[in-house]
């Protein structure tokens, strides 16, 4: 076992040596840019682009000429949003999406709304799914585009996408889903949940970074979006730039793997995440955040309450986890998804993020479970509230200086 | 962000933690800061008829650098006048731990609850609280 042990999974993954192997050839003999029409070089990796395009076409269920590579899911978000949004225009200009989604959709909306265009940011339940209900009454004559993610990347909870996408049809509207965290975790169908817009990312799924795509449907009906980016017009115009071969050759290797493997993957991993919850959440006042029926496998977010978040990760440095305590982020606000599940400012600032992935072992939870319990143990012996806890006394009848 | 090698062994070692007798009119007890804000800091002084403080004790829930802030203040504070005490300013513990600036707060955080036990403290022995000025926030 190697120390630190890397359980931020959701934040990035190593990449599986197999998509390494994968790549090679296309950085130095194999270079040649894919459209170059008119010799051997070109032709090679044309070649390679077209394999890739149908591994991940067969990992979502699309057609190759669905997919258009991009430099990654935020590309694919900002392209998938501003692009619909001006291609459809003249039918609408109002999108909904939700509160919990990453920033690179939230803020690309944001851009949508300084162009004149109106977004409904719906709010989520206790448990982080949307209210299938709020999202039926916010649909309007006027909406274009339903934008809800697949699975959330800090608390893993999966959204009732095909009940999602049925409601933005019925209503006239496309429906788009980021699905970075989703795909080559669990099932992902385009066809069979109605996606007409999926954004999906490389570097996730064990795959390099900077490679990403967008599925863009192509019948029934024929989605359009406004490029972003002016050039020679790769991807059928959508994407402009050369393409980035051992990127896409790696997405591509990525996804076929994920294929092969997500099933008794997605249970191994699922075990040793029950496994890591139920020994954690033996300590007194922890709490599971989000939906624990309909999640990803791979990721548990928890609550200890009265430690702090980075204090807590300081005590565990042994392992790489991710907290959404205000202390860790740049804004030093707490997590706003936390946040929008109703979470107390001090439980989102206690919660700690695990994410398994391809290389976790039984090994390395069970010391992960080990580090943890006695991290939130000393760090509770420091803490002033948690011997007010135990004293009994209400922390809510306080009166905190806000600093 | 990597932190000093100072933050490390307080964080790790913390002094003085514990908690004394708040009802004994010999102990100042300073509690400031918010769970909501991340950061709360409980720091307590006992302080003999020489005006001296002979021992500190705190807990603090928050980053590894507010700890760390709490830890040395008490290190600090033991065995100082409560003049002395009064003198001790934020800059002193940022300059000791090497905090970034992304964390002075806790530093400020720690200068007011040495503060706030030295007020409680006045307070609870007929004196009158030291007029603080409020511009850290």
């Amino acid at each position: 076992m190697n120390i630190p042990i890397y359980l931020d999974n959701n934040a990035t993954t190593p990449m599986d040596p197999r998509v390494l192997e994968a790549m090679i050839p296309y950085f130095t003999q194999k270079f040649g840019n894919a459209a170059s029409r008119n010799h051997h070089f070109g032709w090679v990796a044309e070649e390679a682009v077209d394999y890739a395009r149908e591994q991940v076409a067969k990992l979502i269920g699309a057609s190759e000429k669905e997919i258009i590579f991009t430099s990654g899911a935020t590309e694919s978000d900002n392209l998938a949003i501003k692009g619909v949004f001006e291609m459809y225009k003249d039918k609408g200009n109002h999108i909904i999406t939700a509160v919990t989604e990453h920033k690179a959709i939230l803020d690309a909306c944001k851009h949508v709304e300084k162009l004149g265009g109106k977004v409904t940011y719906l709010p989520v339940k206790e448990d982080g799914l949307v209210d299938l209900e709020v999202l039926e009454q916010s649909m309007t004559s006027e909406t274009i585009l339903v934008s809800i993610m697949y699975g959330n990347n800090e608390i893993g909870v999966i959204q009732p996408i095909k009940e999602i996408a049925a409601i933005a049809h019925k209503h006239g509207a496309l429906f788009m889903t980021d699905a970075t965290q989703a795909v080559g975790k669990i099932p992902v169908d385009v066809n069979a949940d109605g996606i007409d817009l999926l954004a999906l990312s490389a570097h996730k799924m064990y795959g390099p970074k900077g490679i990403g795509a967008l599925y863009v449907r192509r019948k029934g009906p024929r989605v359009k979006v406004t490029a972003q980016m002016d050039g020679g017009g790769h991807e059928r115009g959508m994407r402009s730039g050369t393409l980035n071969v051992p990127g896409i050759v790696g997405l591509g290797k990525a996804c076929e793997i994920a294929l092969q493997e997500m099933d008794a993957e997605a249970l191994r991993l699922s075990s040793l995440r029950d496994k890591l919850e139920s020994s954690l959440t033996v300590l007194e006042e922890s709490y599971v955040n989000g939906n624990v029926n309909h999640r990803l496998p791979h990721v548990a977010n928890i609550s200890f309450k009265y430690v702090e978040g980075e204090g807590l990760m300081m005590a565990m440095k042994d392992l790489a986890v991710s907290s959404g305590s205000a202390c860790t982020s740049a804004s030093l606000e707490p997590s706003y998804v936390l946040k929008s599940l109703g979470l107390s400012d001090d439980l989102a600032h206690s919660s700690i993020r695990f994410g398994l992935g391809r290389f976790t072992t039984e090994e390395e939870v069970d010391y992960a479970i080990e580090v943890t319990k006695k991290a939130v143990t000393h760090l509770r012996e420091l803490s002033p509230l948690w011997e007010m806890f135990k004293e009994g006394i209400d922390l809510d009848s306080i009166e905190w200086a806000e600093h | 962000m990597a932190y000093s090698d100072k933050v490390i062994d307080h964080y790790t070692n913390p002094r003085n933690v514990g908690t004394l007798d708040k009802s004994s009119h010999k102990v100042g007890t300073g509690l400031v800061g918010a769970p909501e804000c991340g950061d709360v800091m409980r720091l307590q002084i006992e302080v003999d008829d020489n005006n001296i403080i002979t021992d500190a004790k705190f807990k603090t829930f928050g980053c590894g650098s507010a700890i760390a802030s709490s830890s040395l203040a008490t290190e600090w504070l033991k065995g100082k006048t409560i003049d002395d005490a009064m003198a001790i300013d934020n800059m002193d513990i940022v300059e000791e731990l090497a905090l970034p600036p992304v964390k002075i707060h806790c530093s400020v955080l720690a200068e007011d609850a040495i503060k706030a036990a030295i007020n409680d403290y006045r307070v609870k022995n007929g004196l009158a609280p030291i007029e603080l000025e409020k511009s850290h926030h």
